[in-house]
């Protein structure tokens, strides 16, 4: 790989009960994050393409993770989303290079189509501090019941010259979604939006 | 019908000068702003919430226009996002109120606007923040614009408060060279090319 792991992490979230009522099956959400190495810290760098090839390795490999960790077929998942947090002597840029050039095919690979734009965020910041990823329905973006978001924090990163990235990726949408829009069995799929 | 019951508006605008390579001609920038209002529903399940939807239209278009107005106007704007952080005494439901007003508002004032605006929400604490995610206005894939952030208020949202936000950015990251589709290369078709 020519990503530097030094810590892999991921979480599961299932919600039981909200609002006072139960949810059967319960919603579940995956976010699996990579702590790595970033290889231009401290210098300006033009060429970003490592970091674009990075980013690759990342979305098939975190991707996996997640669908893994819900013990689900790929074709099952449902809402997916991608975030990076770079350490302060990198840069926002090197996030984006991660993210937007390569990671999508892999990644949609991993959870069997996905028409839709993989919702991201991005931006800098130091050890234990929360990242927010957001997610939205893999095939068709406005499924309402699906737009919702995973907060993810480490404690020791990232470190200066390390980079954070995280992909999300769920089997269901809210636990009580009730505002209308376009439903999850209505989907088409086709276009990315609807 | 409930009322809107506005507690706080926190408005923040940033402006990017370089971020380690050259510094830019003009420095994008990027505006947020938080409204916290009292949430009807916290602590109870109410069924049917949809009617605060249209409750919260004028409270998302008087917000919208604060932004335009911090930014310098519609025509400077090429970026927008919105989220929501609800108390937690209240739902991820009742954020999710948040989509068609806020939405609406950014699109009815921006014009033509044709990309899906990006979102995120989540229950939060007191001082809770929100990284709210933003893209080319309409575009999806401009990638030199997707971009984020960071929104929160050290003394909201309360248990029984809704916070809702929206947020508008100037231009592209300052020193994007990430590749993909140009803002200049936009069909404006379909909201995402």
């Amino acid at each position: 790989m020519k990503a530097q792991i030094r810590k892999i992490m991921v979480t599961v979230e299932e919600t039981h009960r909200e609002a006072g009522r139960g949810i059967v099956p319960p919603t579940r959400k995956a976010v699996a994050v990579a702590v790595i190495t970033n290889p231009y810290a401290g210098t300006y760098q033009e060429d970003l393409s490592l970091l674009m090839d990075i980013g690759a390795e990342l979305g098939e490999l975190l991707g996996h993770k997640c669908v893994q960790a819900l013990g689900i077929k790929p074709a099952d998942a449902q809402s997916y989303g991608k975030s990076a947090m770079v350490g302060e002597a990198g840069e926002l840029e090197h996030a984006a290079a991660i993210l937007h050039p390569k990671m999508g095919a892999p990644l949609r690979k991993e959870v069997e189509k996905g028409a839709a734009l993989v919702p991201s965020s991005k931006k800098m910041g130091s050890p234990g501090q929360v990242l927010d990823v957001p997610l939205g329905h893999k095939d068709a973006a406005y499924v309402r019941s699906h737009f919702d978001g995973i907060e993810v924090q480490i404690n020791d990163a990232p470190r200066a010259a390390e980079i954070m990235v995280a992909v999300a990726v769920t089997d269901s949408g809210r636990p009580l979604p009730r505002v209308g829009g376009l439903l999850h069995s209505e989907a088409e799929g086709k276009d990315g939006l609807r | 019908m409930p009322e809107i019951a506005l507690r706080k508006i926190v408005t923040s605008v940033e402006e990017i000068f370089h971020e380690g390579g050259p510094p830019v001609a003009t420095p994008p920038r990027r505006a947020a702003i938080m409204a916290i209002i009292h949430n009807p529903f916290a602590g109870q399940y109410a069924p049917d919430i949809q009617p605060f939807m249209e409750d919260l239209k004028p409270l998302g278009l008087a917000m919208a226009a604060k932004l335009l107005g911090l930014l310098g106007g519609a025509e400077q704007i090429e970026g927008y996002g919105k989220g929501a952080i609800i108390g937690a005494a209240g739902e991820l439901e009742h954020g999710a109120l948040w989509h068609a007003p806020g939405g609406y508002a950014m699109r009815e004032l921006l014009g033509d606007a044709r990309a899906i605006v990006p979102s995120t929400k989540k229950v939060g604490g007191v001082g809770a923040r929100l990284d709210v995610p933003i893209t080319h206005i309409n575009a999806s894939y401009v990638r030199s614009h997707f971009d984020s952030m960071e929104v929160g208020c050290n003394d909201a949202p309360r248990s029984d408060e809704l916070a809702f936000i929206l947020v508008m950015s100037t231009g592209a990251r300052v020193h994007a060279r990430a590749g993909g589709l140009a803002a200049k290369d936009i069909k404006g078709e379909d909201g995402l090319r």
